[in-house]
């Protein structure tokens, strides 16, 4: 039996709040949970999905990854090594990001090539040459024609502009690469070629991916493995043709059935109970309590913990389904 | 930059403010190549001599100095100190704007409190402490104009610096490995650059005036230089005399602020993109309608809303989008059609033509003919149409928070569009709102019509969307991308209220989307939408089951569904045509796998064959 791989990506206990009232030299009392602490652990190579809706915490538990937003507790470990962002000349090479929106990614007052040729100058140090060879390898990479370098953002189509992203993404030489929500700006026809990029980009260069979504249909077709949040923390993570397929806590069951999906009937459920908790002051117990079927008066009290349900299944759930 | 300066130029006061700013500083440039008197040069004996006299063609002042060559003088140091004082007023208050702006926190509160202290004294009072403090000068007087401006500055542009560091390209710039220094410089600044440029020339005028009113009170400039505050403050004593002399400086200093203004404001319109794009232009009230043959009137028609060959484009300098193409569709009573199609389709544009909504200009209505029970709605007046719109048609929008009035609270807003068309006491309206509220399931009625639509959660705000739509009875409900904005939940939810609407009120409802999955849940019939046309219509199941046009099929292959695990997907190869550029043929040819030289060439017709209309030469084989 081979021993276990190293994870390149290892996350304990990572966790964001925000004070609010806070003036100049005051210090406020109460306090947001945007993310409660989540542990998570990826493998080279692996796809790991992030689903959830809006205000879940997916995107600020994506900035943190990439160091855009300072943590308030927890570690994070790339490649067994404490992630440094005060050095973002050795960050950017361990860890990238893909935004959700391509055009308001890139400045609007540069061409192409003065922003793709910046982190190659700084991170790297390449002469022109160099720099030019480096920009038509990455372009051909993601299927883009070199004479699109010297046009402005404005000009380009969002599928166009989010291969632009990702080239950027691409030119730091990182091992993972955070994609935040990267097709859900793109129409259907534009996304599955997308997609289909990242996953050729994928096998060629080793890469490991954290993709964020809130459309369950996207994560689990590229997924190998998929995390669901709900408010602010991970209910359930799982295989990605598991998770779905047989989904352990309400919430992930929740999602799957109202996907849209041709031939899928549309199901009257009733409308009272889509309301996210209140974030300044979020329930005891389980945050789902309130929209779940099967609500006990354990899950008023005592918040769940992650605990398995099946083989590499977890879900927080005091009353779970089994995988 | 021609396209800047036509901008400019359009605006006829600005391109006046412009060549008179520009003559003077030509004046000034040349000042000491013009064959004039010595400015200083004093001669008593011609004292307060009036304009035109021999040798001194604006008269000479109370030591006999000649006019012209003083005011030439004055006017080349009043500019020089103002302009000087404006740069260095702008330099340090980018310097502190952006400091603040991009690094926030702490350091933006403590830089900004400063400068609020510095806006706390007037600012004559401040200006004079300056001068108090330096000793009175021309260059002391600079500094302390440029001091007592630069909170207007700093202001300014750390309000649009906090806004610009927050966008992605800084948070993208900053993952590139950038540090913050140079991410200030070559990434902030080049997007700052544009408002210091307006502010710097909206204010000139006013530091020309500030350090003339300084020399005025005999702190800045001293004699003999002559600038033009100091020449008025002498002429002071002499005004009822000799009141030319002090005109003389009176009339140039209004001549400079009044073009510096003129053209400050003409620089704010033509460098504002927002303006650019055309945001000064109202638009009309209706979609212009220029139709060349109008279709003959049909008192009977099939459906109760008929697009009968719809044509509606936009025309943006030379080039003409043709949004809408010749786009035929029928909704019968109490039918769910589904109009489907990427971003760029037209599907939008088709909707919003229905009660004229396309904004005009650019949007004009070139063809065909909209019918609701038989009336043709493009060739209603105004009144008509407008009696129609929210009564007969309501339209729901992909986003509430940006429909719904942000000031006006829920219920009064509501309330307001039954009023419009149905003189109702308010007692009534209110109660109709509260059963409607009921009705797309909104918990607590009563408190949630005394709220803001900001109080209100996404999927709320649609529902009040669609109460609203609701409020008078209409028979035709359109629906643009009502749920494309909502989480998957919420989604279903609503597609479920819209389905029950449907189903007890015996509405129409013609559905606008881009996602396949929704139309099979909610639609009886579907019609996609490529480059403004329709390629395929006909009953959802038919069409779901065995698409025929080879777009159709594609599009809903490259739908993922749940369910299918890690896999390749399926995509359709290259983009979307641009509407203003159309290949002849068939507009999909270039993307299609089964096009041939004959798809590229002719017309090509909608054929219908029972339900089912169909615009290919080669469909897909349809299992039979």
């Amino acid at each position: 039996m081979t021993p276990a791989p190293q994870p390149v990506l290892q996350v304990e206990n990572l966790s964001k709040s925000y004070p609010v009232g806070r003036g100049l030299f005051r210090q406020g009392k109460a306090v947001v949970r945007a993310l409660h602490p989540v542990s998570l652990s990826v493998l080279p190579g692996e796809t790991l999905g992030i689903v959830g809706e809006s205000g879940c915490g997916k995107t600020t538990l994506a900035r943190m990854l990439v160091g855009l937003l300072p943590p308030s507790t927890g570690t994070i470990e790339i490649d067994g090594r404490p992630f440094d962002t005060r050095d973002r000349r050795v960050s950017s090479q361990q860890i990238q990001y893909v935004f959700q929106d391509p055009i308001s990614s890139l400045n609007p007052r540069k061409t192409i090539r003065q922003t793709m040729e910046v982190p190659l100058k700084v991170l790297f140090g390449l002469d022109r040459a160099g720099r030019q060879r480096r920009l038509s390898e990455v372009f051909e990479a993601v299927n883009l024609r070199p004479e699109f370098l010297d046009r402005y953002p404005h000009e380009f189509s969002g599928g166009q502009a989010q291969r632009i992203g990702i080239a950027r993404a691409l030119l730091a030489k990182p091992k993972i690469i955070v994609l935040d929500e990267p097709v859900s700006a793109l129409d259907v026809s534009v996304q599955a070629q997308v997609l289909n990029l990242l996953a050729d980009l994928r096998a060629e260069h080793g890469l490991t991916y954290l993709f964020i979504s809130h459309d369950l249909a996207v994560v689990e077709a590229v997924s190998d493995r998929v995390a669901v949040l709900y408010f602010g923390a991970v209910v359930e993570i799982g295989p990605a043709e598991r998770i779905f397929a047989a989904p352990s806590h309400p919430y992930t069951r929740l999602l799957a059935a109202s996907a849209p999906a041709i031939g899928r009937p549309l199901v009257r459920r009733d409308g009272a109970g889509a309301e996210l908790p209140d974030p300044l002051n979020p329930p005891p117990g389980c945050a789902f309590a309130q929209r779940c079927p099967k609500v006990s008066g354990r899950c008023r009290a005592e918040t769940p913990q992650l605990r398995a349900t099946g083989e590499n299944q977890l879900a927080a759930c005091h009353h779970p389904d089994p995988a | 930059m021609r396209l800047f300066l036509a901008l400019l130029f359009r605006n006829r006061l600005a391109g006046f403010g412009a060549v008179v700013l520009a003559l003077v500083v030509v004046l000034c440039l040349i000042v000491p190549l013009l064959p004039l008197a010595e400015p200083n040069a004093i001669d008593t004996a011609d004292k307060f001599l009036p304009p035109f006299s021999p040798g001194h063609p604006l008269g000479t002042d109370h030591l006999g100095r000649d006019l012209l060559s003083r005011l030439l003088w004055g006017t080349r140091l009043s500019l020089a100190v103002g302009t000087c004082a404006a740069m260095a007023a702008a330099f340090s208050g980018t310097l502190l704007g952006v400091t603040a702006g991009y690094f926030g926190g702490r350091i933006d509160n403590i830089l900004m409190r400063l400068v609020d202290m510095l806006m706390a004294f007037p600012y004559i009072l401040l200006a004079l402490a300056i001068v108090a403090a330096l000793g009175p000068g021309i260059l002391n007087a600079l500094i302390a104009v440029a001091a007592v401006n630069v909170p207007f500055f700093a202001r300014n542009i750390r309000g649009i610096s906090a806004g610009l560091t927050a966008r992605e390209f800084i948070d993208a710039a900053r993952l590139s490995g950038q540090g913050h220094a140079r991410i200030i410089v070559t990434e902030l600044l080049p997007n700052v650059l544009p408002v210091i440029v307006v502010a710097v020339s909206t204010t000139v005028g006013w530091m020309v005036l500030e350090t003339a009113g300084l020399s005025f009170l005999g702190l800045g400039s001293q004699p003999p230089q002559a600038d033009l505050g100091s020449m008025l403050g002498e002429a002071r004593a002499a005004f009822l005399t000799a009141p030319h002399v002090m005109m003389v400086p009176g009339a140039m200093i209004f001549l400079i602020v009044m073009s510096i203004n003129l053209l400050g404001d003409g620089l704010r319109d033509a460098l504002d993109p927002r303006l650019r794009s055309g945001a000064l232009a109202r638009p009309e009230p209706v979609t212009r309608i220029a139709r060349e043959v109008v279709p003959p009137a049909r008192s009977v028609t099939p459906g109760l809303l008929e697009l009968e060959g719809l044509e509606t484009r936009f025309q943006i300098g030379a080039r003409v989008y043709r949004a809408v193409n010749g786009v035929s569709l029928s909704l019968a009573r109490g039918e769910c059609v589904g109009l489907v199609g990427e971003s760029g389709s037209g599907k939008s544009v088709t909707a919003l033509s229905v009660m004229g909504l396309v904004a005009s200009p650019p949007g004009v209505i070139t063809g065909g003919a909209v019918r609701l029970a038989g009336v043709d709605l493009l060739s209603l007046p105004y009144r008509g149409l407008r009696a129609l719109r929210g009564r007969r048609v309501a339209y729901i929008f992909q986003d509430p928070l940006s429909t719904l009035h942000p000031l006006y609270r829920v219920g009064d807003q509501m309330i307001e569009a039954i009023r419009v068309h149905r003189n109702i006491p308010v007692a009534e309206a209110r109660a109709i709102c509260l059963d409607l509220l009921r009705i797309v399931r909104i918990p607590n009625p009563e408190s949630r019509l005394a709220a803001y639509p900001h109080e209100l959660s996404g999927g709320m705000r649609q529902r009040v969307g669609i109460a609203m739509a609701l409020v008078n009875d209409p028979e035709v409900i359109i629906a643009d991308e009502p749920t494309t904005a909502l989480d998957v939940t919420v989604q279903a939810q609503v597609l479920a209220l819209l389905d029950g609407l449907r189903r007890d009120r015996g509405l129409s409802i013609l559905f606008i989307t881009h996602d396949f999955g929704v139309v099979g849940q909610l639609c009886d019939r579907v019609a996609v939408m490529y480059a403004g046309r329709i390629v395929e219509e006909g009953p959802t199941a038919a069409i779901l089951a065995a698409p025929a046009h080879p777009y159709t099929r594609r599009l809903i292959e490259s739908v993922p569904e749940p369910g299918g695990g890690k896999r390749r997907l399926i995509s359709i190869p290259g983009l979307p045509p641009a509407v203003d550029r159309l290949p002849p043929g068939c507009a999909f040819a270039p993307r299609c796998h089964r096009a041939q030289p004959a798809c590229r060439q002719g017309e090509i017709e909608l054929t219908r064959s029972g339900t089912r209309a169909l615009r290919c030469l080669f469909p897909e084989e349809v299992p039979q």
